[in-house]
């Protein structure tokens, strides 16, 4: 199973005590301010679990592979996931 | 933006205290990374997903000294962009 938004307002509601709504609005505060601070071209470090950065990426010729005609791809912004030791460290456990 | 900066980012926009805030995303982490720890998915919409990924062992090379050294098998989290946040930072 995997662990989707509403698991982790539960998690928060228990650990915190706070109810419901306010669990669930405090989360997508928490995930509107990650996508906010990407979108700004501004990376996401949270120590202890890994790093968010936006990348630009170059414009480069491309194939379309359905029907094998060139193209050239725009110059386009990606986000990479950079694990922290802590949280690989973790995993591997 | 670094965590301190996501704290004070957090309480003014959610309204609550910086021990809250704090509390909140320390939470909101952990959970992830125990998911991830038991080896689960982690899929948040619209922001992004996470799944633990094997990898075996292999021969690498240190590149500083070109000796040859033997990397264990390991497990890394395989992040994936959710489709929002591509469109928002990709516009």
């Amino acid at each position: 199973m995997a662990l989707t938004k509403a698991d982790i307002v539960e998690i928060i509601q228990e650990k915190t005590g706070n109810p419901k709504n306010l669990s669930a609005d405090t989360v997508e505060t928490i995930i509107e301010i990650i996508k906010n601070s990407l979108q700004n071209g501004d990376d996401v470090l949270i120590s202890g679990f890994g790093k968010f950065c936006v990348k630009g990426k170059n414009k480069r010729r491309g194939r379309n592979p359905a029907t094998g005609e060139d193209l050239m791809l725009q110059p386009r912004k990606v986000i990479t996931f950079t694990c922290s030791n802590k949280l690989r460290e973790k995993i591997n456990r | 933006m670094n965590k301190l900066e996501f704290i004070s980012a957090l309480k003014t926009e959610a309204n609550i205290s910086k021990s809250d805030a704090a509390k909140v995303i320390q939470i909101f982490f952990d959970s992830m990374a125990d998911a991830m720890a038991k080896g689960e998915r982690v899929e948040i919409r619209g922001l992004c997903s996470f799944y633990v990924k094997d990898y075996k062992s292999y021969t690498g090379r240190n590149p500083k000294t070109g000796e040859k050294v033997v990397i264990k098998p390991k497990k890394l989290p395989f992040f994936k962009c959710g489709k929002e946040l591509k469109e928002r930072v990709d516009y």
